[in-house]
């Protein structure tokens, strides 16, 4: 079992208000699987995605009945540890590249800095090792790209970038976090393939979270859909089409398609007692 | 390349019009002052037409344009006039003025900025906890108490109450002149003459003024320092930074403070500016044998020519520092190449 979460919330004060951004998720992961989260923005699947690496903020209050990668008890571990788990098990990649790749420090520094964590190594095998992972996620002109700034390469390319970066030091788990929504549709398409073949060819989990359901059902085994956040349904990507919740069915609904054109797309209906009868 | 050369020449272009808008305001403070430079010149008791033929020979009689065209021709050649006071070219008068102030003002910048980084960026990392506090603290008082109370007060205490440090002046009277001038500078000109104990003693009478300084130039600098780490700890590259695992001091002095030294160049800068500039009420109090004091005593006695030539060097290394900033943040700033 690689990722096992049971019964996660989490919690933000502000003002002497408490919000709960989280309330009692739980989802498994084996080794070599690949799991899509599927919500709304605010439905909480990115902070899930960041209690899992403890990378939420002090403020957050995290508790769960038991969150564990690889048989390791997240909660109970050290910064220390936790360190060796981030990057070194467990590669996130982020949503945009402009703004998660380091404006001031080239593409290969930053996957050269990432591969001396967790390797032994001088400066020069860094630097191979960078171009190296360069070339596996198949940039254009990966020597240009070692030695440019995050602003003088494209979205696309940043995120080819940002993916070498996180697989670095060879983690059986990579973690996505929308890492296409901030590009375009062409490249979008570009990266997923490349995460998926990444994800087979090195036997890695795989955790992908977007708003988009059809897409993740089409890289996915399972998909578990979130609503304020709560899960809703987790259901296996080829029963899409079966899928028994309401929201899930709704979502599903709102998707203009060019088979049956629609001349007025269904509005999401929301119902609150979807929230009551999961707290209990 | 040629979008970089065209850049450095707009930023040469406009420093090249401050230059001309600072001469022509330190010309018309010359001209509107009510002081009469002919009376300073000849006289009080001198008759009517002796008057008049030192006007028309001063050229006070032509029009301001002309008057403020050989004005800057003589600038140009380097004249900036004679002090009545002195009896000296003003710019040699700078010359032997300035090392003064620009020792203490140095001095004051390297130790503001070895405190007041550090002390912004633990307090950034450290938001809301008691070290924050006391940083925060320690800053307004520095920053809101204006500093010739600051220098008042660190005169009563350290040298009226506790003897540590010397009175006002920049050497003991012993060792006055007795190192002959190559820099200007007292601790570097003691050394090259192998003289120990003047050096102590430079050392001695730079510290009190030298501390009031760096303690108010401190406050600013850790207070932009917190500023910008703030907002640079913000950013989604911590996260990632994080996210491959490096240490809590990797990602802040790794990630964070590379974005945030551009920015500080600019900081630091100004704050040099400010410290050659507002000296003059730093070397009053300290009867500090600098720049300040020479415009100060210039101007309580009428001599323009000083006054308008100090304010114009001054306003001249104001710019020439905005314009270091500048072509540090182009070396420095991968963005802006």
């Amino acid at each position: 079992m690689l990722v096992d979460i049971e019964n996660l919330r989490i919690a933000f004060e502000s003002n002497g208000k408490r919000f709960e951004a989280v309330r009692g998720v739980s989802f498994k992961l084996e080794a070599r699987q690949k799991l899509g989260i599927v919500g709304e923005s605010g439905s909480g699947k990115s902070i899930t995605a960041r209690a899992l690496m403890r990378l939420l903020p002090p403020q957050a209050q995290v508790t769960a009945d038991r969150m564990r990668f690889d048989g390791i008890d997240i909660q109970s571990q050290s910064e220390r540890e936790m360190r060796k788990l981030r990057g070194g098990r467990a590669g996130f990649i982020l949503q945009d590249p402009k703004y998660s790749l380091n404006p001031v420090k080239t593409i290969g520094n930053q996957i050269a800095e990432a591969w001396r964590t967790h390797n032994k190594g001088g400066k020069k095998e860094a630097r191979e090792a960078a171009l190296d992972l360069l070339e596996q996620v198949m940039i254009r002109d990966p020597k240009r790209v070692l030695d440019a700034y995050p602003h003088e390469i494209s979205g696309g390319m940043g995120q080819r970038a940002m993916i070498a970066m996180m697989l670095a030091p060879n983690p059986t788990l990579l973690i996505a976090d929308e890492p296409t929504s901030a590009l375009d549709a062409s490249v979008e398409a570009e990266i997923l393939r490349l995460i998926d073949e990444l994800v087979d060819t090195r036997n890695m989990g795989l955790l992908l979270i977007s708003h988009d359901l059809p897409l993740v059902s089409h890289f996915c085994d399972k998909v578990s859909v979130m609503y304020m956040g709560q899960v809703m349904e987790e259901l296996a990507a080829g029963e899409l089409a079966q899928a028994k919740h309401p929201y899930t069915q709704g979502l599903l609904n709102c998707l203009p398609s060019l088979d049956h054109p629609r001349t007025d797309l269904p509005v999401l209906t929301r119902d609150p007692s979807w929230l009551e009868e999961k707290a209990q | 390349m040629n979008q970089r050369a065209k850049s450095f020449a707009a930023t040469l272009g406009s420093v090249l019009v401050t230059l001309f808008g600072l001469s022509v305001i330190t010309f018309m403070i010359g001209r509107v002052m009510p002081v009469d430079p002919v009376l300073a010149a000849v006289g009080d008791n001198a008759p009517a037409d002796v008057v008049a033929a030192a006007r028309a020979a001063m050229g006070l009689d032509d029009p301001l344009v002309v008057q403020y065209w050989s004005y800057i021709s003589n600038v140009l050649q380097g004249d900036l006039g004679q002090s009545v006071l002195t009896r000296n070219p003003v710019v040699s008068d700078i010359a032997h003025y300035f090392p003064a102030t620009l020792e203490m003002a140095t001095l004051a910048l390297i130790l503001a900025t070895l405190l007041g980084v550090p002390a912004g960026i633990v307090a950034a990392v450290k938001r809301g906890s008691l070290t924050d506090q006391i940083i925060r603290v320690v800053c307004i008082a520095g920053h809101s108490v204006p500093v010739f109370v600051l220098a008042l007060l660190g005169l009563l205490i350290f040298y009226v109450g506790l003897d540590l440090v010397p009175g006002p002046g920049r050497q003991g009277f012993i060792y006055d002149g007795m190192v002959p001038t190559v820099t200007g500078i007292l601790l570097i000109d003691s050394l090259l003459a192998g003289d120990m104990g003047a050096f102590w003693d430079a050392a001695h009478h730079l510290a009190l003024p030298v501390l009031i300084l760096a303690y108010f130039s401190m406050a600013y600098i850790t207070r932009m320092t917190r500023a910008f780490m703030l907002d640079a700890l913000k950013g989604e590259f911590i996260i990632s930074a994080r996210a491959k695992g490096l240490s809590g001091w990797k990602v802040v002095m790794g990630h964070a403070f590379p974005n945030v030294a551009v920015q500080l160049i600019t900081v630091l800068a100004l704050t040099y500016a400010g410290l050659l500039e507002g000296a003059v009420i730093t070397e009053t109090v300290f009867a500090w044998p600098g720049l300040g004091q020479y415009l100060t005593t210039a101007l309580m006695n009428g001599d323009m020519n000083p006054v308008v030539g100090t304010t114009l060097v001054i306003g001249a290394i104001y710019v020439g520092l905005n314009l270091l900033a500048d072509i540090l943040y182009r070396v420095f700033d991968p963005r802006v190449k």
